[in-house]
């Protein structure tokens, strides 16, 4: 600002050389020079930080993919499990997933000694299966019957420290202070490992699987909480949207410019600065206590996220209808076009790749948010898969952000990895949406 | 409506198109146009002149109710075309639009084929019944618009790739494609070359054998060549009104005569 006003140096200033630079336009420069470099280290921090933060999660989370499964032959012994032999479904079904611990028992002592392994000092080697084996055991026994009495191979998932001990995060060291796992029980895995039996594959289950209990982090997976996020984008798709769109279209086309007006458009803007805890309480209050809609339900999740989007997408669709050239109406008018007309035949579809874009911008925001749905009850440990929609919606189901911070809270470190994989899963959810918005808003933008 | 009633009208009415009567136009507190009155009549080009900001296209898209669309707007005063009040609370200022045309500064073609640039109008008129008479409307619009020749092989191209002097008469081929009965034009050739100014006031002189036209044009040149009646505007007031030779040659306000001779304006 100062160099507006200060004074001119001398009436000789002018009469210098063009090829000598006199003082002011030196200092311009600088100072030019100067802006430009302030800029490209802002620029390089903002990249640093950004390349500092995706490699610490893909590095802490791309174990999460990948799993230690141990496979062995177990032999489904009549009398422990049908003992009535009547191969009735609901008689077997009283036998729990402790019946069917002895029997991975047996089937990993059996593996030992056709191996010949022996280490001394051994004790407890069905510490190297997952507690999850058994019920996947049963599972499998009570859906094929027919199949007791036989010898079948089974993958089983490894322990979360056996699985911790291929990813580096468990040692011989560590394993002596564990009481979850011995060093002598870690020698047995590298014999398994050698033997065959042990491998460690792709990890569908992550994906697939639903929520496990804080003792078994190698069965967690990310199943429900896709669903739920999944269910809840479809309901604030199906609701931001088309209202977010009405309203704005009223708001920038039909509506009069008067005091409430104003007032309403003041708080639009208002709104999409209100922390989302705050629009939880209101959900909580509203669609829980007062409309009585279930807790944990997509459907009460979606509309929390709902209420939080659409300010963002009346902001982005009212700017790109504004934006929208007031020559394209005066011409739709001039032929005779109605109001409504005007709007849906010309301004609208001018408008869409912007409209678009809000859209999913605001939907990437409700995608990533969590404190509102913490408060309506998506932060409880979920096993079932929500039912297909629309009955699904009001099924509990959990939601991938939230899944996030549960893992996190859990002290077994092996969530810890859990919880980035979990973010890398995010991270490609929005960077696909992303992509989505850009090829839709190419395809719409081709303005003649 | 009954015909027989407007026929016999229009020859009470001797010729008149559009009376305009104690026409006032207000933006907000801003008084922009006071107590005009005016006669136009069919078949003629009529042109308003005057400097920049005298009301001349507030006063023109009067005639359409183009200023509806304002919100601050407020027009007060009596104006008839073929003496229906066009301010009546029973007009539908959409049904109004397709009965008085409108062509703007800037070319506006819609960001759509030349096609359906004009096509757009007789489609939402339900002026054709069927795909052959919606072509033959076009073509024939676009014959009235001088640029057919230029067009015919290539509609199903974007008007707005067109030149803008081709730009600005597909948007004259679009405004007659409704039918219209009078047609508004806004100055269409201040964003024009020369020779695309020629082939549009070309254009105009062919349309008046079918309408009405009225023209605001900055150019006293384009007006004393093109119209057969002038009025000149000034601060609001109508100043002037009648013959254009009589206007351009021998003015009786001492302000019409300023402007002409470029003392104002």
């Amino acid at each position: 600002m100062t160099d507006i006003i200060a004074e001119p140096e001398g009436g000789d200033r002018r009469k210098g050389s063009l090829l000598a630079q006199d003082t002011r336009t030196q200092k311009r420069n600088a100072a030019e020079r100067r802006f430009q470099i302030y800029g490209m280290v802002a620029v390089s921090i903002a990249v640093l930080a950004l390349v500092f933060l995706l490699t610490s999660i893909v590095s802490n989370g791309i174990g999460s993919f990948s799993q230690t499964f141990i496979s062995l032959d177990v032999v489904l012994a009549e009398d422990k499990l049908d003992k009535t032999g009547s191969r009735d479904r609901t008689e077997m079904a009283k036998v729990s997933t402790f019946g069917y611990a002895p029997l991975i028992k047996a089937a990993i002592e059996d593996r030992i000694a056709a191996e010949g392994i022996e280490i001394e000092g051994l004790t407890k080697p069905d510490a190297v299966i997952s507690k999850e084996a058994a019920a996947q055991l049963r599972n499998f026994v009570l859906a094929n019957t027919d199949r007791v009495g036989d010898t079948v191979e089974f993958k089983f998932l490894a322990s979360g420290r056996i699985d911790g001990y291929y990813k580096g995060r468990v040692t011989m060291a560590s394993a002596a202070l564990d009481r979850n796992i011995s060093p002598e029980q870690l020698m047995l895995a590298d014999a398994l490992k050698d033997a065959g039996a042990l491998e460690r594959t792709f990890n569908w289950d992550f994906i697939t699987a639903p929520d496990a209990s804080e003792n078994r982090p190698e069965a967690a997976g990310l199943g429900v909480a896709i669903l739920g996020s999944l269910y809840m984008m479809v309901v604030v798709l199906f609701l931001a949207l088309p209202i977010g769109v009405a309203a704005s279209i009223y708001l920038e086309e039909f509506a009069p410019k008067n005091f409430l007006t104003d007032v309403i458009e003041v708080n639009i803007s208002n709104l999409a600065a209100v922390p989302s805890i705050v629009f939880g309480i209101l959900g909580l209050a509203i669609f829980i206590n007062f409309a009585g809609l279930p807790q944990s339900a997509p459907i009460v999740g979606g509309l929390v996220l709902t209420l939080m989007t659409l300010p963002t997408i009346i902001i982005a669709t009212r700017a790109s209808l504004k934006s929208v050239p007031p020559s394209i109406r005066e011409a739709a008018l001039g032929v005779g076009a109605s109001k409504m007309q005007t709007v849906f035949h010309h301004v609208l579809p001018l408008a869409a790749p912007g409209i678009l874009t809000g859209t999913i911008i605001g939907l990437s925001q409700a995608l990533g948010e969590t404190a509102p749905l913490l408060l309506i009850g998506m932060v409880a440990f979920v096993r079932e898969y929500p039912g297909a929609p629309p009955e699904g919606f009001f099924d509990p189901a959990s939601a991938l952000p939230v899944q996030i911070y549960n893992w996190t809270t859990r002290s077994d470190p092996a969530f810890v990895e859990r919880a980035s994989g979990a973010i890398i899963v995010l991270l490609i959810f929005l960077l696909i949406m992303n992509i989505v918005a850009i090829i839709l808003r190419r395809r719409f933008e081709r303005r003649w | 409506m009954n015909d027989m009633r407007i026929t016999n009208r229009t020859i009470e009415m001797n010729d008149i198109k559009i009376a305009a009567k104690g026409v006032d136009v207000f933006y907000g507190d801003t008084h922009a146009i006071k107590d005009v009155s005016v006669e136009i009549q069919d078949k003629t080009v009529t042109a308003f002149i005057g400097p920049s900001g005298c009301g001349k296209s507030t006063f023109l898209r009067c005639l359409n109710r183009m200023n509806d669309t304002i919100d601050v707007a407020r027009v007060t005063g009596d104006i008839r075309i073929d003496g229906e009040d066009i301010y009546d609370a029973k007009v539908d200022p959409v049904q109004l639009r397709a009965k008085v045309g409108m062509v703007f500064q800037k070319p506006n073609p819609f960001p759509k084929s030349i096609y359906d640039n004009i096509a757009y109008g007789p489609r939402i008129h339900g002026l054709s019944r069927n795909k052959t008479e919606l072509d033959e409307i076009v073509e024939t619009s676009l014959r009235r618009g001088a640029i057919w020749n230029e067009v015919k092989d290539r509609l199903d191209q974007p008007g707005t790739g067109l030149s803008g002097g081709q730009q600005q008469r597909l948007c004259i081929a679009r405004a007659i494609a409704t039918e219209p009965e009078v047609l508004l034009m806004d100055e269409p050739c201040s964003a024009l070359d020369p020779i695309a100014t020629a082939q549009i006031e070309e254009l105009i002189d062919d349309l008046k054998q079918r309408y009405s036209v009225v023209i605001v044009t900055h150019s006293m040149h384009q007006a004393a060549r093109v119209s057969q009646k002038t009025a000149f505007f000034h601060l609001g007031d109508l100043v002037e009104y009648g013959e254009t030779g009589h206007i351009f040659t021998n003015p009786e306000d001492s302000r019409t005569e300023s402007y002409i001779t470029g003392r104002i304006g």
